[in-house]
């Protein structure tokens, strides 16, 4: 009777709230810079491009579906045990991804050794599900996921690509700086090794939040 | 000086109120390094003294000359050493020499403009972005940064070094006055790590470039005494050369003596803590007498003969001196308590011989520790004045009960 008319249209697969969802997480609210999580991770597999980008995607399908699957369910969790339900989830996913990693690409899956298996772990996950899947329909919360994921894979690939350039002279594996720049080549050139170490990672992340934040101000917390 | 006076008079008014505003930073402290800043003080009472933060800087510098002055001389000395082209006669005739001079002066002097234009451009864009006077802390670091240099590093590595020390050891926390590290040490500290062959190693501290008719003399090396210690714990530098300074080594670091001169300088205009300087002597002592005490009880092997140098022998090798007088004092970086600084310079002492004497690797354990003692300086001061103020509220209770 009246219910039936107050029931909401159907909204667009991609109305503009939901092309929201992912563009968000890409800048204004980034997982990584803005909301620091997931930090551990950026800064342990960002030495190189490669395993940094199959990492990111790695953690995109694992969000995405993560956040899909959870919201499905969401009405049937019950609300005392879902943190167990979500880890089962979760490991599931991680579980599946190890595996096909560990099929197609091994050497890079070697290079990340445990921070695949420690994708379980990785704040951005459980955050999403408890902050969103959990209340939200499936599709928007699938969008969700990917765009989270994006957010990260993309910090870490900026990450990566001034740590390889920098401190490997490389970018995907391929030489960039011309060999007869390097010093023992004759050249005045040499690799950073500083970018080699954690630290500077953080460090460059620093930067990127740095530029971030200076570009946009509302970022800034008092 | 009447026509620097009548070039800055008629430029003032471009950056005061005209077009040019943003470069009057730059304006201000080109001025002030001139004339004396006419700045008068508005309003309350003040301590009247002659000294602000431009003459504290430049007095640092003038204690600075005779351990520059004596890195270029050494460079020149070493260089000429190992292709065995020294005149003849005994060692002061052979060391002050005009050719050494020059030598030393051609490679440090660019060395000193490159990390000047490096250092000083970021710090005039910060004082232009956050409009404020471009700031005195650079004019020391400027000349610390190329005396803890290896004479033969690229000049570019030099600027990044000081680029990334301004940027991320003083800039992002908000200026000279802010800094948790020393800036200078902080440079060193990056070279270190992003460009290790040339910054460590037995290559870098002769300049051995090859000159017409000579090459390396027979059974040449070119390791510091502390690297010679460190692989086969013995040296083949005597104890007073090192006290001299006739060694390889960091530019301005090899001469404990002139380095004195300056520590002299700066206790007697007050400008240095005599406090840090003395008690970091004396960690570095304490831990010298207990690596010689328990020497005797150690395996035979480099590591114990390193172990039994004797231990006042610590202070003349390496960058002690250097690090103890001019690295451990900054007076930002350091603790501020006076009980503070007692604490903070003997740890400094202590840490440095350490890591100098169990990590082969990092044969010069004076950069670490004095990096590590600077971000632990703020805790001791905390702790300090926590101790003085219960020990102030138990006297209280006393005397109410």
């Amino acid at each position: 009777m009246s219910q039936a008319t107050q029931t909401e249209p159907k909204e667009a697969l991609f109305s503009k709230k939901n092309v929201k969802l992912l563009s968000d997480p890409l800048n204004g609210s980034n997982p990584v810079t803005v909301q620091v999580l997931g930090i551990c991770s950026s800064l342990a597999i960002t030495v190189k491009l490669e395993p940094a980008i199959v990492m990111g995607v790695s953690v995109l399908v694992v969000t995405a579906f993560s956040n899909l699957i959870t919201s499905m369910m969401r009405n049937f969790i019950p609300n005392r045990i879902r943190i167990i339900v979500q880890l089962v989830v979760v490991a599931a996913l991680v579980i599946v991804v190890d595996q096909i990693l560990k099929a197609y690409v091994y050497d890079v899956s070697k290079q990340l050794s445990v921070f695949v298996g420690l994708i379980i772990t990785n704040c951005i996950l459980m955050g999403r599900i408890e902050a969103f899947a959990l209340a939200n329909t499936p599709w928007k919360s699938f969008l969700d996921g990917i765009g989270n994921g994006a957010g990260y894979a993309a910090v870490l690939i900026i990450v990566a690509f001034f740590r390889e350039l920098l401190g490997s002279g490389q970018l995907y594996g391929y030489q960039v700086v011309p060999e007869s720049w390097y010093l023992h080549n004759g050249g005045w050139y040499s690799n950073n090794g500083m970018m080699l170490l954690p630290p500077m990672a953080l460090i460059v992340l620093a930067v990127l939040i740095w530029v971030q934040r200076a570009k946009f101000r509302q970022l800034i917390e008092d | 000086m009447k026509l620097f006076q009548n070039l800055f008079d008629a430029t003032r008014p471009a950056v005061t109120t005209g077009k040019l505003k943003g470069l009057y930073p730059l304006h201000n402290a080109l001025e002030t390094m001139f004339f004396v800043p006419n700045h008068n003080a508005h309003s309350g009472a003040h301590v009247r003294d002659a000294i602000d933060m431009k003459r504290t800087m430049i007095t640092v510098i003038f204690a600075l000359v005779p351990a520059l002055l004596f890195g270029m001389f050494n460079a020149g000395y070493q260089h000429y050493k190992a292709l065995g082209l020294l005149v003849e006669g005994d060692l002061l005739a052979q060391f002050f020499t005009v050719s050494n001079f020059l030598f030393g002066a051609l490679r440090i002097l660019p060395m000193i403009t490159v990390t000047y234009i490096a250092g000083l451009s970021i710090e005039i864009y910060f004082a232009y972005r956050n409009k404020h006077a471009v700031n005195e802390g650079f004019l020391v670091s400027g000349i610390l940064i190329p005396l803890i240099m290896p004479i033969d590093i690229p000049l570019w590595m030099v600027a990044v070094s000081t680029a990334f020390a301004v940027l991320f050891g003083k800039e992002v926390f908000g200026g000279t006055g802010m800094n948790v590290l020393n800036p200078a040490l902080t440079a060193r500290a990056f070279a270190f790590f992003a460009y290790p062959t040339y910054m460590s190693g037995d290559k870098i501290w002769i300049n051995t470039t090859a000159e017409q008719g000579a090459q390396l003399v027979d059974g040449y090396s070119g390791a510091t005494a502390l690297g010679q210690l460190a692989t086969t714990g013995q040296t083949s530098y005597s104890a007073w050369d090192a006290f001299w300074g006739f060694v390889p080594g960091s530019i301005g670091e090899t001469s404990t003596f002139a380095i004195l001169l300056g520590a002299g300088f700066l206790i007697y205009t007050g400008v240095g803590s005599w406090k840090i300087m003395l008690s970091t002597v004396l960690g570095g002592l304490a831990m010298g007498l207990v690596f010689n005490g328990v020497a005797d009880s150690m395996e035979p092997g480099a590591m114990q003969s390193y172990m039994s140098l004797p231990f006042y022998q610590h202070l003349m090798f390496g960058g002690f001196a250097f690090g103890a007088v001019f690295m451990a004092t900054d007076p930002v970086s350091a603790a501020h308590t006076e009980r503070g600084k007692w604490i903070y310079g003997f740890l400094v002492g202590v840490l440095s011989i350490l890591i100098r004497v169990f990590n082969p690797a990092y044969p010069e354990g004076v950069m670490l520790a004095i990096l590590l003692m600077n971000v632990f300086a703020p805790l001791i001061d905390h702790y300090v004045v926590e101790a003085n103020i219960s020990k102030r509220l138990k006297r209280l209770k006393l005397q109410q009960s």
